[in-house]
């Protein structure tokens, strides 16, 4: 498989104004014409969906859910960076870039980052015009907080809100475009197979959730936005549906998966309470402005926090990290918290938890001003918890969050199959090997109203499409193995709940390749995967029948598709011999503890090719060039 | 660890009737959410060979707007300002017996057991819940000031999550809170005032067709309300559709505009 990312020639500044200009267009007149699917309605699916709308284009969308509303974008809480530089406080477009390749340890690609941070400031412009009622400030201007790994204020915020709010602008913009009639929504259908004719994605097989029924349909180019597979730890901040279906039946139609290790555990989740939880709540980044992070310095200290003096206590990050403090990277502070917890300092029931203190900030600022900043924060701890956040502190513990892998693209968002596009979430290509705070919603929204509309464009104009009918022999056949992988499903009879079989895949992944990950234990998943994926085969219990709704007939699919990708992951994270951002590999650290990275050997995208049942997939390899920044260490000492 | 028992409204289809069937759930944490009890009965149903219940739900964060049950009566359940899935099993008694039924409305007609279709509020927004922005035209963010005030005010009206507990809550079954939270975000704001009073006559024509009741200021969408939404806002949408109306007797005269768009 050849690796070309088609990143334009020139100075960096320049490249994407010049690919702009260089690239086709399909005159307003033809539009109309071609049609293009779009995969979920999250930030990317939904603005991209409005937006090549609003261009002339025919587009159908199509989301699992009740309502485009719901994608699981909505639950972002904290913010989205753009280097406006409201704040004087010396952010730009080269500041924003470098933070973002830093704090992706030096495993993104240069020209996508740098027009990642170009478009930053369209976003927030486009957004404001959309209604969508950011924070703001007395003399009526939009108000900044600071996040995790940078220096300046450039996160844009509504409450704690903010990813419910930029959807619901990207929903409302959609929802225009359907009732105008130019965009076909498709709510409650589930993207089970990727139909590709002569090598190129022409369509996709549905099943509609409600009557069961699977239909194909077929445009001109496809497009993934169906978010990342934080879900593959079973337990994850990400919502119960948020799956990794559609990218693993597009991986094994030949796109290739890449960085498939490259996973975020979030420092500040709330902490596990039992075997019956269904999922983890993330409490936003931002409390850690104003929020201090600490445990007792002594082992099995079962005191209450307010009974543990100042001075027996240790503020980790700020010892550790004291330019950056508890605004230090996600990686590297869920890291900390556990080094905290494995050396017996854990707090609270199970030991695996650390405080996150609000009672200087609250002396210092008072109550109310808290209150205003984080209220709703405050209210939904207190609601799962039962403790009173503003009187003692919360516990929180990393928790899987976000997946920087997801499948390859070029730098016109387009796979290793042509026609077939990926953005947001589910791409692998802006956020190296680990993501910055606020900056989820920036690419999601990036990809989708100021990206793909260009690129996809170039590709509607450039190819030679020949025509597909829906008798066509490859789009029977792909019908034909949604069918039979349904029946397949439903006919084992066996004794364990797809559930069951998903808890114990997340066991194993939480720990042979969560936050630390070493040789012994991910050749032991290795080992353990493909025996759970046989039993999963032989004895998993999906009851009903294909023809009406039957959610637990969606959960087996899913987790099927889960137990391959793990293995995947784990495949993924034992050859990159080398810790990076969220991969830690514990053989390859320095000596107090930070991540070693490998330039000579592993400066490059890992990008994983399937070529058939139990047989091993190719690693391919795109090489990083760093020509405008300088490979260095990270440090956030 | 509590016992529950549970009477749930159990329908095959939309097209079938429907009856409430009991189950126990014993070992029930305190900690549990509600629907994480409903998690372990779902998988000893299945064990037992049984149909699980069907419910929606996706985030489990109390932002999404998926789930919602009709828990003794009330929508979501007994807890003020709180989504059937933030609502933990320690809001209820050990021993206690609830009831389980979907949202009762013409407009959301029943998909399976608890599952409905909200597609009527898609519907809505289509008509008119959006100010029309195509992409790449707008200026600079900070280019309007706006009062802090009105912008909280319209934060405050957009944090709805289109759950659909007003409509449950609702004698008549109105969706006037939901169409009038997102007539009055816009409303607040400058970016909505060219299509202001549009805004409002389409979408509550769009309300109005899609079969929902109207509104006689009961109340009980605001106390359900997982986001406590008040009151104020349909006020304000009630003066916008007036207003709609007569503009409405005096465009006609002059321009043959189109109703969304």
């Amino acid at each position: 498989m050849k690796l070309d990312a088609k990143i334009p020639p020139g100075p960096i500044e320049k490249k994407w104004e010049q690919h702009q200009l260089d690239m086709k267009l399909v005159n307003p007149a033809n539009k109309r014409k071609y049609k293009v699917l779009v995969v979920g309605t999250g930030l990317a699916g939904a603005s991209a969906a409005a937006t090549m709308a609003e261009l002339g284009y025919q587009v159908s969308a199509f989301c699992f859910q009740d309502s485009p509303r719901r994608a699981h974008s909505i639950a972002a809480q904290g913010g989205i960076n753009a280097a406006k530089n409201y704040q004087n406080d010396g952010d730009s477009v080269y500041r924003l870039f470098y933070d973002t390749i830093k704090g992706g340890d030096f495993r993104a690609r240069e020209a996508n980052v740098y027009r990642l941070a170009q478009t930053s400031v369209k976003i927030i412009d486009q957004c404001v015009a959309q209604g969508v009622p950011f924070a703001r400030e007395y003399g009526g201007l939009l108000a900044n907080r600071s996040f995790g790994g940078a220096q300046v204020s450039r996160t844009f915020y509504a409450r704690g809100q903010t990813g419910q709010q930029l959807l619901l602008g990207a929903y409302s913009a959609l929802e225009r475009m359907i009732g105008l009639g130019r965009v076909q929504m498709h709510s409650r259908h589930e993207m089970l197979e990727l139909i590709v004719v002569n090598g190129v994605a022409r369509g996709i097989v549905t099943r509609d959730l409600v009557t069961g029924a699977v239909s194909s349909h077929l445009g001109d180019a496809v497009v993934l936005a169906t978010g990342g597979y934080g879900n593959v730890f079973y337990l994850s901040t990400n919502a119960k549906g948020c799956n990794t279906t559609a990218n693993w039946r597009a991986y094994k139609k030949g796109a290739a998966f890449a960085n498939p290790c490259y996973t975020q555990i979030h420092p500040t989740c709330i902490p596990v309470s039992g075997e019956y939880q269904s999922k983890l709540t993330l409490m936003s980044e931002s409390l850690r402005n104003d929020g201090r992070i600490w445990v007792p310095k002594k082992e099995g200290d079962k005191r209450a926090p307010h009974e543990i003096p100042e001075e027996e206590r240790d503020y980790y990050l700020e010892r550790k990290y004291p330019s950056y403090g508890n605004l230090a990277p996600r990686d590297i502070a869920s890291r900390a918290a556990k080094e905290a917890c494995d050396s017996g300092r854990g707090v609270g029931k199970t030991g695996l938890g650390v405080y996150l203190d609000f009672a200087a900030s609250i002396q210092r600022l008072g109550e109310s001003a808290i209150r205003e900043r984080y209220g709703n924060l405050f209210e939904m701890y207190a609601r799962i918890t039962d403790d009173d956040p503003y009187k003692t502190p919360m516990r929180i513990f990393p928790a899987t969050h976000y997946t920087m892998g997801g499948l390859w693209v070029d730098y016109n968002l387009m796979s290793t199959i042509p026609g077939l596009h990926v953005i947001g979430e589910a791409n692998f290509s802006d956020h190296g090997a680990n993501r910055l705070g606020a900056s989820a919603l920036m690419q999601g929204l990036a990809d989708g109203y100021f990206i793909l509309p260009y690129t996809i464009g170039n590709w509607l104009a450039t190819a030679k499409l020949e025509k597909v009918t829906a008798d066509h022999p490859d789009v029977k056949a792909a019908e034909a193995s949604v069918a039979a992988r349904t029946q397949q499903l439903l006919s084992v009879k066996g004794k364990r709940t797809a559930a069951s079989f998903h808890r114990e895949l997340g066991q194993i992944i939480w720990g042979e390749c969560g936050m630390a990950r070493a040789a012994t234990g991910l050749t032991r998943a290795l080992k353990r995967l493909p025996e759970l994926r046989q039993e999963f085969w032989s004895d998993v219990n999906v009851p009903g029948s294909g023809a009406s709704v039957n959610q637990s007939l969606e959960m087996a699919g899913r987790v099927a598709d889960f137990i391959e990708l793990g293995e995947l992951m784990c495949l993924d994270a034992l050859e990159r011999e080398e810790s990076c951002g969220g991969h830690f590999r514990t053989e390859h650290q320095t000596e107090d503890g930070e991540a070693r990275r490998d330039d000579e050997r592993y400066c490059h995208v890992a990008a994983w090719e399937y070529v058939g049942e139990s047989k091993k997939p190719i690693r391919n390899v795109e090489p990083l060039q760093f020509e405008f920044t300088h490979l260095a260490t990270r440090s956030y000492k | 660890m509590m016992k529950i028992k549970l009477n749930v409204w159990r329908q095959k289809d939309a097209a079938d009737a429907g009856a409430f069937e009991t189950y126990d759930a014993a070992d029930v944490s305190p900690d549990m959410s509600f629907l994480e009890m409903l998690d372990v009965l779902n998988e000893r149903l299945t064990l037992a060979g049984k149909a699980p219940i069907a419910f929606d739900h996706d985030c489990r964060e109390g932002i999404c707007g998926s789930c919602g049950v009709v828990i003794d009566g009330r929508p979501h359940g007994p807890k003020e300002r709180t989504t059937t899935c933030q609502l933990h099993m320690r809001s209820f008694e050990n021993g206690a017996e609830i009831t389980l039924e979907p949202w009762r409305a013409g407009a959301f007609p029943v998909v399976k057991d608890l599952v409905v279709d909200r597609s009527a509020f898609d519907r809505i927004i289509a008509a008119g819940g959006f100010i029309s922005a195509p992409t790449g035209s707008a200026v600079d963010g900070n280019a309007t000031p706006i009062e802090k005030e009105n912008a909280d005010l319209a934060m405050d009206a957009a944090a709805c999550i289109g759950c659909g507990a007003c409509v449950a809550a609702c004698p008549n079954a109105s969706a006037m809170l939901f169409t009038a939270a997102k007539v009055s975000q816009f409303a607040l704001l400058p970016q909505g005032q060219p299509e202001r009073y549009r805004r409002a006559r389409a979408m509550v024509a769009t309300m109005d067709q899609a079969g929902f009741g109207s509104c006689s200021n009961h109340g009980e969408c605001m106390a359900a309300c997982p986001k406590a939404i008040p009151l104020d806002h349909i006020a304000r949408l009630n003066r916008d559709w007036l207003k709609a109306s007569f503009r409405e007797g005096r465009r006609v005269a002059t321009s043959g505009d189109s109703a969304a768009g």
